[in-house]
């Protein structure tokens, strides 16, 4: 029944080193393609919408999906709730070209993510460290993206989970085969998967960045620190000039060794999200510590 | 010898990786400055409208225009829509290094993507047939007078040359085998 992972992990592959912005409607995802977007998230509300309303956060509304469909020629990502794999279905017959089983909704089951293996459309599940990466590839997920702080507008998450994974990834490499063992035990992952990783020194799947982009320098960092992508979310559609920081962020992103380029990027770019301070945020209203 | 990868975005690594395995070095090129020196380039997978865009924001659509009008370059999916002469679905602009006609994303979506043996056309080749990674994949609808085809799918081209350049819509990095990036390595040496 395991759909070719090849073609899963293929898709994840070709955007690398794109930029994935999160839209609403038909007219953001146009501005997105524009300038540059490699795909495009579809979903209900953007984050920092989400936290300052409240209320349960779905998948987004099919006829919203499929307009945006309709508008961009490149793919389109939607988000369904941790666990919730009758909207994964959903979106898998509307014909989306990924999906993100996200933290960013509110989650549907709080103790089983969806199982992955089941789908032809590929996933992309978020983590915080490499024992939660290799579960969600355990079930079946063909890209990582560190999970940040969504719709903060502080990159202070991203860069922790980017480094957490960094660190146990290398840390991994040094160790001896009977070790191997007790590091799957610790980490909660499976064998096969740590083993995999020891010897590569990476994961098996691209690995993107998220939650708390909001400048081109925020982008290039990511790139950095490993990410071989960026989501971003809030940043784009809550700055002063969204087009002209959408532009901005892919530009970064493609050229963040290149820091004057990263530098020109960054002028003239008006007012970027207020942001929050991640350490006055209740536990509850922590969404990275959906899912585990 | 040096072959270029177009690094701007997209399934660059694995270009990288079996260039290494047949032992040769290769050179992300961002810039203008990246293409002095290489014998050849390969322009890779990913999404054509990112591509065409970044392209022309730095300076390196001229330069690269330039190079893949007189070098050996291969084009897989999105880079073989860059080397297009028309492209349609939506109409967009590229650098027209050959004489096909491509429609972007012409099997569908990514519910539509699919992996297939492929054949190889005649006898230009020593091979039984290969695997075929087609991923949102563009459909070459047109072939100029000197274009041969070098591999096809339910009869339509699916790999195609014209003299030294090549374009494929499905990804052969993404297969176990070297053989197609020997063959393009093969070109490269042929042009020194």
């Amino acid at each position: 029944m395991a759909f070719e992972m090849k073609l899963k992990t293929g898709l994840a592959e070709m955007l690398k080193g794109g930029v994935i912005m999160d839209v609403v409607n038909a007219e953001q995802a146009k501005i997105a393609e524009k300038a540059g977007a490699v795909a495009v998230m579809a979903l209900e509300r953007i984050p920092a919408d989400i936290r300052k309303e409240g209320g349960v956060a779905r998948m987004s509304p099919t006829d919203k999906v499929l307009e945006i469909m309709e508008v961009v020629s490149i793919p389109v990502m939607a988000k369904a709730r941790i666990g919730h794999f009758v909207e994964a279905m959903i979106l898998e017959s509307l014909g989306v070209d990924f999906v993100d089983e996200s933290e960013v909704l509110t989650p549907a089951d709080e103790q089983y993510h969806i199982d992955k293996f089941q789908f032809k459309v590929p996933f992309v599940c978020g983590a915080r460290n490499l024992g939660e990466a290799l579960r969600r590839i355990g079930e079946g997920a063909a890209m990582i993206r560190t999970k940040g702080e969504a719709g903060s507008g502080n990159i202070v998450e991203a860069v922790r989970h980017l480094r957490a994974l960094r660190t146990q990834i290398r840390r991994l490499t040094t160790l001896g085969r009977e070790e191997l063992v007790n590091e799957s035990k610790e980490l909660g992952a499976p064998l096969a998967l740590v083993e995999w990783v020891a010897a590569n020194g990476k994961l098996p799947v691209p690995n993107f960045a998220a939650g708390g982009v909001a400048t081109p320098a925020d982008a290039a960092l990511c790139r950095w620190l490993g990410a071989e992508s960026v989501f971003v979310g809030s940043g784009i559609f809550k700055s002063q000039d969204p087009e002209k920081l959408a532009h901005a962020v892919v530009e970064a992103t493609t050229h963040y060794q290149d820091i004057k380029v990263v530098s020109e990027c960054s002028k003239g770019l008006g007012t970027a999200m207020k942001g929050l301070d991640v350490h006055l945020l209740k536990a509850e209203e922590r969404l990275s510590e959906r899912g585990w | 010898m040096l072959i270029g990868i177009l690094a701007l975005q997209g399934a660059v690594d694995p270009h990288g990786e079996k260039l290494k395995n047949l032992g040769i070095e290769s050179r992300l090129v961002k810039h203008p400055k990246d293409l002095t020196g290489l014998a050849g380039m390969i322009l890779p997978g990913g999404e054509s409208s990112t591509m065409l865009h970044l392209l022309k924001l730095r300076g390196l659509w001229d330069d690269l225009k330039l190079f893949v009008s007189e070098k050996p370059c291969w084009g897989l999916c999105a880079g073989a829509i860059l080397l297009a002469n028309e492209v349609t679905s939506p109409n967009q602009d590229s650098l027209k290094a050959m004489d096909i006609g491509i429609v972007r994303n012409a099997y569908g979506r990514q519910n539509e993507s699919f992996v297939s043996p492929l054949k190889p056309s005649s006898d230009w080749m020593d091979l039984e047939s290969i695997e075929g990674v087609f991923i949102r994949a563009p459909k070459i609808k047109r072939t100029g007078s000197q274009v041969k085809t070098l591999f096809t799918f339910e009869g339509e081209p699916v790999m195609v040359q014209e003299g030294n350049k090549l374009a494929s819509t499905f990804h052969p990095e993404l297969s176990e085998s070297n053989k197609l990036h020997q063959y393009f390595v093969k070109l490269c040496q042929e042009s020194l």
